[in-house]
């Protein structure tokens, strides 16, 4: 054990591989000591390993209706009771968390890059392409995200695909101004005036030398996202426009439990603790990877 | 709630001594409408964008799916639709300068009365909000930086970041069944009792405001109390949001070598808190709430369904689940142009504030 952990902390790396995996360590080492870090990534841990086995992990099927055993409270049968056409709502939360895992990786997977892309090609060309596609993201920036995200559902149609699709469309400016801010900080520096001396194109500059350099900080601002567009995302069920029935969105089903919230409790509050648990590892996780990778940006979000 | 939207507080220009500090006040103050104005121009793009795509042919909305091509043609014609894009962009900014938002389907009324009546309730509702937020927030904020590292400020950082994780629809529930359903200490749903509802002259449409003119204390008393609850839910959002930032700019100013000369001179610590390292961040702390009031008019969304509270929310809620587009762009305008507005706003406040920025 020690041979490795010297391995991976040797100050002069032999291998870009050796670099790479020393550089992983000692971020998870520095991410261990933030207590609240490990809360958030053992939270994100349990919600992937519930989505991957959710068949195992419930104990009813999410979609079958007992009608004889409607509304019942929490029991040893029925951990969190069952909802008002008899289905078992723990299972339901559980299978709830692969649509919400789904949702927050496909829009992460359209937000992202675009927002990257966006912004490494305003920061690296500067002077008008920066100034259009700067003042673009500035004019979405300044708009309400869910107020925005409502009104291209409601255009689009309700569904999970194009809530998803709507709140990409939301989400990316947000990542072009951090891609854009890391560019300006690179473009000028020697190593890459060096490859560009060597002949390379400002594709394979941009592609293979700028992007890489953002990655760090378009993870922490990725990661602290997260719980916005798992909020959106359920706002976006309960309201009516996002996950359609019988689908175990978790926003959907507090919104089914509302006619009951005075006398069934458990139908509404069951899977607001499981958007607020999963929301709160995310926001542990961004703030600790923060504090390691972007140390200087502080707590302005 | 307010996530994300930190328009960061503009650098101070490093032009002076070129020009005269009139023609310099001058060119920010054109600079600045030139950006409100593009700004505005960008949300009536992206609305009139979202109008467009609807996969509803508007025209078949109006003559139904059996009439005649030749009636079609006439009515696509009468609406312009067969313009090209930019002149129908054109008149649309035309419409929507002389408040000419469309007819609401689910009401039958012109959309922009709709939204005059509905406002106030809104902003009754995210002003109380937001008071409660400030007066909550900041102190928290204070606390946690003065004993950082401290369980009450790792406390307060899991408030703050509650914040962003609890859904505000399941805020407002929850909040609904333990203290009106459970404790029976707050309102229920609605802005006064039924049997209240209408009794006052609506003259500002603040329930609140209206009923101290009328002298009317029963129905103001009636109206807090229906208010309250709604309010801390709202105000919730944005106490989490202004005590985290509170904490994190106290934390900047505490760490100043100034706070330790204070120290070193026996200045009390409550004094060092309060009259040295917290005046300097009362600048950056308008912009935060100027934000965060802009945030919790996008929250009311949310809570408003959930209250039945007859604001723009819920307008925009009924709209959007009858696909009633005029009324959805309508009040998406409207909430997009009080946003923008209050966020450019506390931006100009904080120039004229801040000396180092003037």
């Amino acid at each position: 054990m020690t041979t490795l952990r010297d391995w991976l902390i040797d100050d002069s790396p032999a291998s870009p591989m050796q670099a790479r995996l020393g550089r992983f360590y000692r971020i998870f080492g520095a991410l261990m000591h933030n207590p609240l870090a490990v809360v958030g990534a053992i939270i994100i841990l349990v919600l992937v390993l519930t989505a991957l086995f959710a068949p195992w992990i419930a104990t009813h099927d999410p979609l079958r209706q007992a009608l004889g055993e409607r509304l019942l409270p929490p029991s040893a049968a029925h951990w969190m009771g069952t909802d008002e056409l008899g289905r078992d709502i723990w299972s339901r939360v559980v299978y709830g968390a692969r649509i919400t895992l789904a949702i927050v990786t496909l829009v992460a997977v359209l937000a992202a890059p675009a927002g990257l892309v966006i912004g490494v090609a305003a920061g690296y060309f500067g002077g008008w392409v920066d100034r259009i596609l700067m003042g673009i993201t500035d004019i979405f920036l300044s708009l309400p995200k869910l107020i925005l995200a409502l009104a291209f559902v409601a255009a689009l149609g309700p569904g999970i695909e194009n809530a998803i699709i709507a709140i990409a469309i939301t989400s990316w400016p947000g990542y072009a101004r951090v891609a854009r801010a890391e560019t300006m900080t690179f473009k000028n520096s020697e190593f890459i005036s060096a490859v560009r001396l060597l002949g390379a194109s400002s594709l394979r500059v941009n592609l293979g030398h700028v992007l890489p350099l953002c990655t760090s900080s378009m993870i922490v601002r990725v990661t602290l996202d997260m719980a916005g567009i798992i909020l959106t995302a359920a706002g976006l069920g309960f309201i009516g426009l996002g996950a359609q029935p019988p689908l175990p969105e978790w926003g959907a089903m507090i919104s089914r439990g509302r006619s009951f919230i005075l006398d069934q409790w458990w139908v509404a509050t069951m899977p607001g603790f499981a958007i607020i648990l999963v929301s709160l590892g995310f926001c542990f996780l961004g703030d600790g990877l923060r504090d390691v990778l972007d140390p200087k940006s502080g707590e302005q979000r | 709630m307010a996530d994300n939207n930190t328009t960061t507080a503009p650098a101070p220009t490093r032009r002076a001594g070129l020009q005269s500090p009139g023609r310099r006040r001058l060119f920010s103050l054109l600079g600045f409408l030139v950006t409100l104005g593009v700004t505005f121009i960008g949300l009536l793009a992206i609305t009139f964008f979202i109008g467009r795509i609807v996969p509803i042919d508007p025209v078949l909305a109006v003559v139904g799916d059996r009439a005649p091509v030749a009636v079609y043609e006439r009515v696509r014609e009468e609406m312009g639709l067969d313009r090209p894009l930019a002149a129908q962009f054109v008149s649309y900014v035309g419409d929507v300068v002389t408040g000419n938002f469309g007819t609401a389907v689910s009401t039958g009324k012109p959309v922009i009365e709709d939204l005059a009546r509905v406002f106030p309730a809104t902003l009754e509702m995210a002003t109380l909000g937001i008071i409660l937020g400030v007066l909550i927030g900041v102190p928290l904020g204070v606390i946690a930086a003065s004993r950082r590292g401290s369980w009450l400020d790792q406390g307060i950082r899991v408030v703050g970041l509650l914040g962003y994780s609890v859904p505000a629809f399941w805020l407002g529930l929850v909040g609904l069944a333990v203290f009106y359903a459970k404790l029976k200490w707050v309102g229920g749903p609605g802005r006064v009792d039924i049997f209240y509802d209408g009794v006052v002259t609506p003259i500002t449409g603040l329930i609140l405001v209206d009923s101290i003119i009328a002298g009317d204390w029963e129905i103001f008393r009636n109206a807090v109390w229906h208010l309250i609850l709604p309010a801390s839910c709202l105000g919730f959002f944005s106490l989490a949001y202004i005590a985290r930032m509170t904490r994190s700019f106290m934390l900047d100013q505490l760490s100043q070598e100034y706070v330790t000369t204070a120290r070193v001179k026996g200045v009390p610590e409550r004094l060092v808190i309060w009259r040295h390292a917290f005046r300097p961040i009362r600048v950056p702390l308008i912009t935060v709430i100027g934000l965060s009031y802009a945030g919790l008019l996008e929250g009311s969304v949310m809570i408003e369904t959930i209250f039945s509270w007859p604001g723009i929310g819920n307008y925009l809620t009924v709209a959007l689940l009858n696909a009633d587009m005029a009324a959805v762009l309508g009040s998406t305008l409207v909430i997009g142009a009080v946003f923008i507005g209050i966020n450019k706003i506390s931006d100009v406040l904080y120039r004229v504030l801040d000396p180092r920025a003037r």
